[in-house]
């Protein structure tokens, strides 16, 4: 067995060994073990090093409060960071590591700041890096230079950079009764309300239900108290009405009692099962929550609390009741409170020798006396601990006289010699999520402690969350609140009935001993009881402000076992009394939440696709896709051996010299409907619908409300209440919902209605010299010929038998028509297209091909109507009727958006035949040191293979006024310098000759 | 946070799309005042209290909504129809008719 393993006892399968490795070195555990558990059995006694002084740190907890003891987790390249021990399950292959130490746990070069002691007090970062500039190395500058250093020295755990392959989900779900915390009063809560017939969720951070009836070493109706909790879980457990939820945290309680949890799904097992997600974010909109959430036991400042070896005592408690280890052999305790005498009892039952109880009051009672006796310990009433000796574990400690009226510490220090020391400084109610539900916590003088406020949402308190901290009034209040939140009558009932040690819930008003040395309050941020006065002798009396400069409760365990200590120095320092002080407030999340279970489906395989009707034909036939947005179009279809740019030119050439097709089904689409859709349209467009003939299309630009650029188009009067508007493929649902929101609140009278058939119509863009004869080749029903369909003309007819529209409209700038089609014909179609094309040598052509014969005909796309950009920039001042007003009409004309050093649309030709990036910046001048005086930069770059040259369009300031000059291309990033030319955008058949044909 | 849609009933608030301050009101057209387009773009109230504001059932019935809220309590006072008088509701009213004929 390992050395502070018990022979019995606890909750672990000692037949079940578990192999891990922590810090690369192998270990073996229990299963059950947590890694914490099964490293102190192990004898570990350091596991971590402190965030500022580099002070070795043991296990201060056993549960999600743990402040030193932070680890990273290794799965494959993936590493999650700060992750304490204590919420660590093992499983075989487990990987983890400590953190903070540089270059080993054991031997830590930043220990030495130890020895500065002052120099990193409070505020250190602020006083020596903020501020003016004096000398070579002072304030900012000084920090910039440190600033690595101290990264390094001082940060927690680094987040890996390799991608996250696991998956996570987010569930929704709706219950009447969210009982949150599964101890005994959150037992009895759950079976009462599911007694009732409510639907109830049930949830607990632990692996294991039942609070602190795991570890209590108190009796049930004359069971042991864990026995108890698994037999009302089993009762639970076949029920249709009951959602258990272990290892889920409650983290965020939000309006109309809509909560929020995490659940660890897999993080427990070696590999998650086939579909499971590592982590599951439940939504849960609860119509009463029961608040069982227990309370959280406070530390005791006084020099040397930090030492590895100094535990708080119920974790003590539950290390020997629910794992079966002992943290030490010899144990002393200093509490201010009855509680710390039960875990005295226990410990020592489990095999521990308990050679001292320091307490601070001088009068103990009767009880506590013999509970003392019962563990054989030495008591030192009104006494304190003033030191703690050892290095990486402790080794003894110092006692001495203590008057707790005044604080004062009386005669000479007496030495112990002890492996472990346990606290206990009272207790604080877990009341978090009452807290972020939106009332302000109540100090209860009696108990030391904030108490839950009155509920202005619909929950419920039970349990050591109210500050009922024995087990009996748990049961009671858990079945009451159970009841209630479930809507049934509270009714007499025969309650379990509870043999536990007595004790007297409130503890003494002591926090802090003022002794020489080190006493932390905040252990995760090295804050400690000085920085607290130091921060008040600067001048800091808000609680808040106190928070920020000194970052006490500010870190991952954000403040969990320290708030109220330091609320308490901060209020003696202050004169005032602590709920004069005040609390903050909580807010969400109670304990760290990964991002990917807020991302979810949204990430990841679960991300919803888009696919257009002819995607499978595009696999099929060499397509490489490319991801727009959430659809998938083909960017080449290369042929063996070719690289991306072989295949776009070789496609844009062939399109250029006889015809390409290219699916255009993204298009956003939508149906303009109703006997005013005319003027409607007048309305949104920078030009004029209304005059355009039935059978007609037209190219439209909109605006934004205040005069910038929005979207472009063509659209399509095909009846004469009846139009098709076509958007770019990002903007679609931007458009629809610009257009509804016209509709249903600025011009409600309007008799029009707008429906999205994006994914009605398949479209396939046909382009080039030989275009009309490849549809001539195919369509019936109708001729192609220039009488018939003329520029921007519209026919239906059919082709392989199924109907299609035809419009001949060109982006590409040859002679070109968009085909559409139903979207279930839209492979048929595409296919009849392609092999009625085949004896004129028809490609296909992916976006890349489609982006260079656009930038060779200047066209705008979304990279230059970027939201800044307006129409006169994009020279699309002549599509601006003066015969109407129209969405942004009245703000387009301001000074500040028709000035002449704007940003304007230009082309750009390398000189240097070298290729030009997205991105790049143009400059008059190159200064490759020290680049400056940016007047623009590129939106679109390709080769051209109709002008042999690598051009781009770029937004220039005063750019048209530039055209036929010279500067230069600064992309500092890639390392590209060179010379360009400034051109007009219109780089191809300027004047269209080709497409009008 | 619930929004009552008027059509679908309460809703979780990712349904809905946020389209701005309900307060705003749009010049005419042809109107060149300046002052009074700067206001309607660019100006909005910031209440402590009840706000006027219009919310779109994006993920639901798409109808634009006139919603009173609360910005300290997000309590929700009033739902209707930007649309007031103009037919979203003889629309609602039709298509939920349909609905009921098909179970
Ligand atoms: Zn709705």
């Amino acid at each position: 067995m390992s050395p502070r393993r018990t022979d019995t006892g606890g909750r672990i399968d000692r037949l079940k060994t578990i192999r891990f490795t922590f810090d690369g070195a192998p270990y073996t555990g229990h299963a059950g073990d947590t890694l914490a558990s099964a490293l102190l059995a192990k004898g570990v006694t350091l596991y971590g090093r402190s965030f500022k002084y580099h002070r070795p740190r043991g296990l201060l907890t056993a549960g999600v409060e743990e402040p030193n003891a932070l680890v990273t987790v290794l799965k494959g390249e993936v590493r999650e960071p700060n992750i304490p021990a204590t919420m660590v399950e093992i499983h075989d292959g487990l990987v983890a590591i400590s953190q903070n130490r540089f270059p080993s746990l054991a031997w830590d070069i930043n220990a030495v700041n130890q020895l500065g002691g002052k120099v990193l007090s409070a505020g250190f970062y602020y006083k020596t890096f903020m501020g003016p500039v004096f000398g070579p190395l002072k304030g900012t500058r000084f920090w910039m230079f440190c600033e690595h250093f101290i990264r390094r020295a001082a940060g927690l755990g680094s987040a890996g950079s390799a991608k996250d392959p696991a998956r996570y989900e987010r569930m929704n779900a709706f219950c009447d009764v969210l009982v949150v915390g599964s101890g005994p009063a959150g037992l009895m809560a759950a079976k009462a309300a599911a007694d009732q017939g409510a639907r109830v969720m049930l949830a607990d951070l632990e692996p294991r239900f039942g609070g602190s009836a795991n570890w209590s070493d108190e009796t049930i109706d004359g069971a042991p108290a864990a026995d108890w909790a698994r037999r009302i879980v089993a009762q639970l457990e076949g029920r249709d009405n009951v959602r258990l939820l272990p290892r889920t945290t409650v983290w965020g309680y939000y309006d109309n009692n809509t909560l929020a949890a995490l659940e660890r799904v897999s993080d427990h097992k070696e590999q998650p099962g086939k579909g499971e997600p590592r982590h599951r974010y439940w939504a849960i909109r609860a119509k009463s929550v029961v608040l069982a959430t227990g309370a959280f036991e406070r530390p005791l400042v006084f020099p040397g609390n930090d030492r590895p070896g100094v535990m708080l005592a119920h974790a003590a408690e539950r290390y020997a009741n629910e794992f079966g280890v002992l943290p030490g052999e010899r144990i002393a305790l200093f509490t201010n409170n009855d509680s710390a005498y039960r875990a005295a009892v226990a410990l020592k039952k489990a095999g521990a020798a308990v050679v001292a109880i320091a307490d601070v009051r001088p009068e103990l009672s009767p009880e506590m006396r013999k509970l003392a006796a019962e563990a054989e310990a030495e008591i030192f009433a009104g006494h304190a601990v003033v030191a703690t000796e050892g290095g990486k574990a402790l080794s003894g400690l110092k006692l001495q006289r203590f008057d707790m009226t005044n604080g004062a510490l009386i005669g000479d220090a007496r030495s112990i010699h002890a492996d472990c020391l346990l606290m206990s400084g009272g207790w604080s109610p877990t009341i978090h999520l009452a807290s972020q539900a939106g009332a302000k916590a109540e100090w209860n003088a009696a108990r030391q402690a904030f108490l839950p406020p009155k509920p202005t949402q619909q929950w419920i308190g039970a349990g050591a969350f109210t500050g009922s901290f024995s087990t009996t009034e748990a049961i009671a209040e858990g079945r009451a609140a159970g009841l209630a939140a479930a809507g049934g009558q509270s009714t007499p009932a025969v309650l379990p009935v509870v043999e536990a040690v007595p004790g007297d819930p409130d503890p003494a008003p002591v926090f802090e001993i003022r002794a020489k040395g080190k006493s932390f309050v905040d252990f995760q941020h090295d804050v400690t009881a000085e920085d607290v006065r130091l921060a008040h002798r600067e001048g800091f009396v808000s609680v808040e402000h106190l928070k920020r400069y000194t970052t006490l409760g500010m870190a991952t365990d954000q403040g969990k076992s320290s708030n109220v200590p330091g609320l308490a120095i901060m209020a003696e320092a202050l004169g005032k009394p602590i709920p004069e002080v005040g609390t903050t407030r909580f807010r969400p999340p109670f304990a760290p939440v990964s991002i990917g279970s807020l991302a979810a489906e949204r990430f990841g395989d679960l991300k919803p696709e888009r696919l257009t009707p002819m995607h499978d034909w595009h696999l099929a036939n060499g397509a490489t896709m490319y991801s727009a947005g959430l659809w998938y179009r083909p960017m080449i279809y290369g042929h063996a051996g070719e690289t991306v740019e072989q295949a776009y030119v070789r496609e844009a050439k062939a399109t250029r010299e006889s015809a390409g097709i290219v699916d255009v089904s993204t298009l956003g689409k939508i149906a303009v409907q109703g006997p005013d859709a005319a003027a409607f349209l007048d309305r949104v467009y920078t030009n004029m619908f209304s005059t355009l003939a039935v059978g007609k299309a037209r190219y439209g630009l909109m605006l934004r409300e205040d005069g910038l650029a929005f979207d472009d188009g063509t659209t399509w009067r095909l009846g004469e209440q009846d139009f098709l508007m076509t958007t770019t493929t990002a903007n679609a649902g931007k458009v629809m919902q610009h257009l509804e929101y016209f509709l249903d609140v600025i011009w409600p009278e309007l008799k029009v209605h707008v429906t999205s058939v994006t994914d009605e119509w398949a479209g396939a863009a046909i382009g080039g010299p030989k275009a009309r004869q490849i549809l001539a080749a195919c369509v019936t029903g109708t001729a192609v010929d220039n009488a018939t369909l003329p520029f921007m003309g519209i026919v239906r007819g059919e082709i392989a038998g199924v109907p299609v529209m035809i419009c001949r409209l060109s982006f590409s700038g040859e002679m070109a028509f968009e085909v559409y089609s139903g979207a279930g014909h839209g492979t048929h179609v595409w296919e009849a297209l392609v092999e009625a094309g085949k004896p004129f040598g028809l490609v296909t052509y992916g976006l890349e091909a489609l982006g260079t014969m656009r930038i060779e005909k200047g066209h705008v796309t979304g990279a230059e109507i970027d939201g800044r950009t307006t129409a006169r920039d994009l020279h699309l001042d002549w599509m601006l009727s003066k015969k109407k007003p129209f969405i942004g009409s009245a703000m387009m004309d301001r000074e500040g958006l028709i000035a002449s050093d704007r940003l304007e649309l230009v082309g750009l030709i390398s000189l240097d035949n070298k290729p030009l990036n997205g991105g790049a910046h143009i400059v008059e001048e190159v200064d490759e040191a020290n680049p400056h005086g940016s007047i623009g930069h590129i939106t679109a770059c390709c080769y051209s293979p109709a002008l042999g040259k690598h051009i781009a369009l770029a937004l220039v300031k005063g750019g048209k006024a530039r055209q036929g000059t010279r500067a230069h291309v600064s992309d500092p990033l890639r390392n590209r310098f060179g010379p360009i030319e400034i051109v007009s955008n219109h780089f191809f058949d300027p004047d269209g000759s080709r497409m009008h044909g | 946070m619930l929004i009552t849609c008027p059509y679908c009933g309460p809703r979780d608030v990712i349904e809905f799309t946020y389209q701005g301050d309900g307060n705003r009101e749009r010049p005419d057209p042809a109107s060149q005042n300046f002052e009074a387009w700067n206001a309607y773009v660019y100006d909005r109230l910031n209440p402590a209290g009840d706000h006027n504001e219009i919310w779109q059932h994006s993920g639901g019935c798409r109808a634009h909504l006139k919603v009173v809220r609360n910005t300290l309590t997000h309590e929700i006072s009033s739902v209707v129809f930007t649309r007031g008088d103009h037919g979203r509701g003889d629309h609602g009213s039709a298509a939920r008719g349909k609905a009921e004929d098909k179970s």
